[in-house]
């Protein structure tokens, strides 16, 4: 089947898939990846060599190619730009061994680029993608560190040896065999100050996170979790946001 | 004609710097910032001793021995608690003095590049916040994780570049009643130790010399904003960075290359938590194996939190396969607080490793068994509520 239409260097829109969403709304959904301020310095062109291809992890293992992200940026080539948000930007690793480019570009970061708007936009991508996930956002809305000891349960992880359930079963014996005070938690990376939680749910309040997950996860009432009502409290004293 | 081969190999023995190529110092664009009014550049303080090193492209950076803000790592201090401690440990012991906050938050980096659930104004948010967290104590920041340290480096470059960025962050800061604070350098913890190597080795107290090691450069170390990596012309002719390699081999271990150098171990963010075949096919296909067949080290050396994660956690299935696997996995911290006689189960806590790192332990000289019984005696102190938990004092009895 020939994927040529018009330009023979575009993805048709018959391969491309996704005939029920219109081309104005790909269109405007790649607009959106062009307005993130950091796309000028994320993309120079493609000579087409492949070391970024070469560098990255997720190509070895996955039908993911940093190239071709930044081709089809390189020609706008909306439709495929499209299937790539749905299809491809989540097997992305995010190590940035493709900015090796010789000509500069940063694929990593168009990735990065493309998932904030998959999410802005709740596409079924970014919801299946996070779907697993979406305790560990809340985790770090709340409490302000991203995993915590208590995280290593040998039911979730079984594949890392028995000594999973060796620190499992003595947890808070070994966290308070730990000579520095602030790591004697267990349900938090370390100590964080109750203010210091505060400050960090006004950061996501203010900068529109907080939307941004709602459009991929309903989530708890309160993303902000058991301190929630009480930072609300605080901040509505505190701020125009009441 | 034949490809000159060794032509090619020659001109890679050592990286010329070429001077047209040198990125512009980003010191120039803070400074005047700064003097605009637009921020407020936490300097290393006055009296602290300074160590200069080098960086890719030859510009000095400078890092300061003492009197810093530890900024800690989620996944070091949640999973890997020896790695945290062994920084802290080294440092009690060189008597450089240091402050580890309370009010410092994650960078939140490794839910970024996972979920992409947030964006460029948040994330630099989140970093100003615990820079200026650090300037109202007066302690220098050092940043514990490979990615927190990297993607700090990112937001640097973007606040540094877009006025627009600088005002929405600078709009959110007022709420928090902080002001826009950027130190001016942003250290690694691997920094310091390179820094810091020789007065390491002059405290050490066990022989290295029969250790053979592999080195994982973390990506985000040396991949991100690259021009502020250390890179050292007398280690590997200053093509690769030199952190971790240059402290191991003034450890007297015996550094062994492998050809996957710069791949990446296989973290991936999302898929270490859940999509994590891949991240053990990668790490156990592409790295151990790989060192295990080019190199047969006794210990994996690295830098970073997701790295040690990811090396040590993957071989335990790939073992089940019969995989050419099996090494122990730590952060150079870890290796050189051992070095300096630091015990491998009190300070070092290599009960949270999974892959097999006994048979190290008593390549270094050190009787595990012994150690085991004394921190099972420590902990069992503990259960009984003689005291609720242990000391630095304790772990150095």
């Amino acid at each position: 089947m020939s994927t040529s239409v018009v330009d023979p260097y575009l993805k048709a829109p018959e391969v491309a898939g996704y005939a029920d969403v219109s081309f104005e709304e790909k269109r405007k959904l790649f607009e959106e990846v062009k307005q993130d301020a950091r796309y000028p310095d994320y993309l120079y062109g493609c000579y087409e060599c492949g070391v970024c291809v070469a560098v990255c992890p997720s190509a070895r293992f996955y039908d993911f190619s940093p190239r071709r992200i930044a081709q089809a940026a390189a020609r706008e080539d909306v439709e495929l730009l499209y299937q790539q948000m749905q299809e491809d930007i989540w097997e992305c690793s995010q190590c940035f061994s493709c900015l090796r480019c010789p000509r500069g570009n940063n694929p990593g970061g168009i990735v990065t680029i493309m998932r904030e708007v998959a999410v802005r936009h709740g596409m079924a991508s970014a919801r299946e993608a996070l779907e697993g996930y979406s305790r560990i956002i809340y985790k770090i809305m709340s409490t302000g560190t991203q995993v915590s000891p208590d995280m290593l349960q040998p039911d979730a992880f079984p594949d890392w040896g028995p000594e999973v359930a060796d620190v499992s079963e003595h947890l808070k014996l070994w966290r308070r065999a730990l000579p520095p005070e602030t790591l004697h938690t267990t349900s938090t990376g370390w100590d964080v100050s109750d203010r210091t939680l505060l400050e960090l749910y006004v950061i996501w309040l203010e900068t529109g996170v907080l939307d941004m997950i709602r459009e991929v996860d309903e989530g708890p009432a309160d993303p902000a979790g058991p301190v929630g009502g009480r930072l609300r409290e605080e901040v509505s004293c505190r701020s125009r946001w009441t | 004609m034949p490809i000159p081969v060794d032509v090619i190999l020659r001109k890679k023995e050592r990286f010329v710097r070429d001077p047209d190529r040198v990125p512009p110092d980003f010191h120039e664009e803070l400074d005047r910032l700064e003097e605009a009014g637009e921020l407020v550049v936490q300097r290393i303080p006055e009296g602290v001793e300074v160590v200069e090193v080098p960086t890719k492209y030859g510009r000095p950076k400078r890092v300061p021995k003492s009197h810093l803000w530890h900024h800690k790592s989620c996944g070091q201090c949640g999973h890997i608690p020896g790695y945290s401690t062994s920084i802290f440990w080294v440092m009690r012991k060189l008597g450089y003095d240091y402050h580890d906050p309370k009010d410092q938050t994650s960078c939140t980096a490794w839910n970024y590049y996972a979920s992409a659930t947030s964006n460029d104004a948040a994330q630099a948010a989140v970093a100003v916040r615990n820079f200026a967290a650090a300037h109202e104590t007066g302690y220098f920041p050092l940043i514990h994780c490979g990615t927190s340290y990297g993607h700090y480096k990112e937001v640097r470059a973007e606040l540094l570049e877009h006025a627009e960025l600088r005002a929405q962050v600078r709009r959110v800061l007022e709420r928090l009643g902080k002001p826009l604070v950027l130190p001016e350098e942003i250290v690694h913890y691997s920094e310091w130790f390179y820094a810091l190597r020789d007065e390491i080795a002059a405290r050490q107290v066990r022989d290295f010399s029969g250790i053979a090691v592999t080195v994982h450069p973390a990506c985000h170390y040396y991949k991100l904003v690259e021009g502020d990596a250390i890179y050292d012309p007398d280690v590997y002719g200053g093509q690769r960075t030199a952190v971790v390699t240059a402290l191991a081999e003034a450890l007297g271990a015996e550094v062994r290359t492998y050809s996957t150098w710069f791949d990446c171990c296989g973290f991936g963010f999302r898929h270490i938590l859940v999509q994590r075949d891949f991240t053990r096919s990668f790490a156990t296909l592409r790295k151990i194996e790989v060192m295990k067949e080019e190199a047969d080290p006794d210990v994996v050396l690295t830098h970073d939190t997701g790295c040690v994660t990811t090396l040590d956690k993957s071989q335990f299935a790939a073992q089940a396969h019969d995989r050419n696997v099996g090494v122990a996995v730590m952060s150079e911290a870890q290796f050189a607080a051992l070095a300096m006689g630091a015990h491998p189960f009190k300070v070092c806590q290599l009960h949270w490793h999974s892959a097999n790192y006994r048979p190290l332990l008593e390549k270094m000289g050190i009787d595990w068994e012994a150690a085991w019984a004394e921190f099972q005696e420590d902990v069992e102190r503990l259960r009984r509520g003689e005291q609720e938990y242990l000391t630095w004092e304790d772990v150095d009895a």
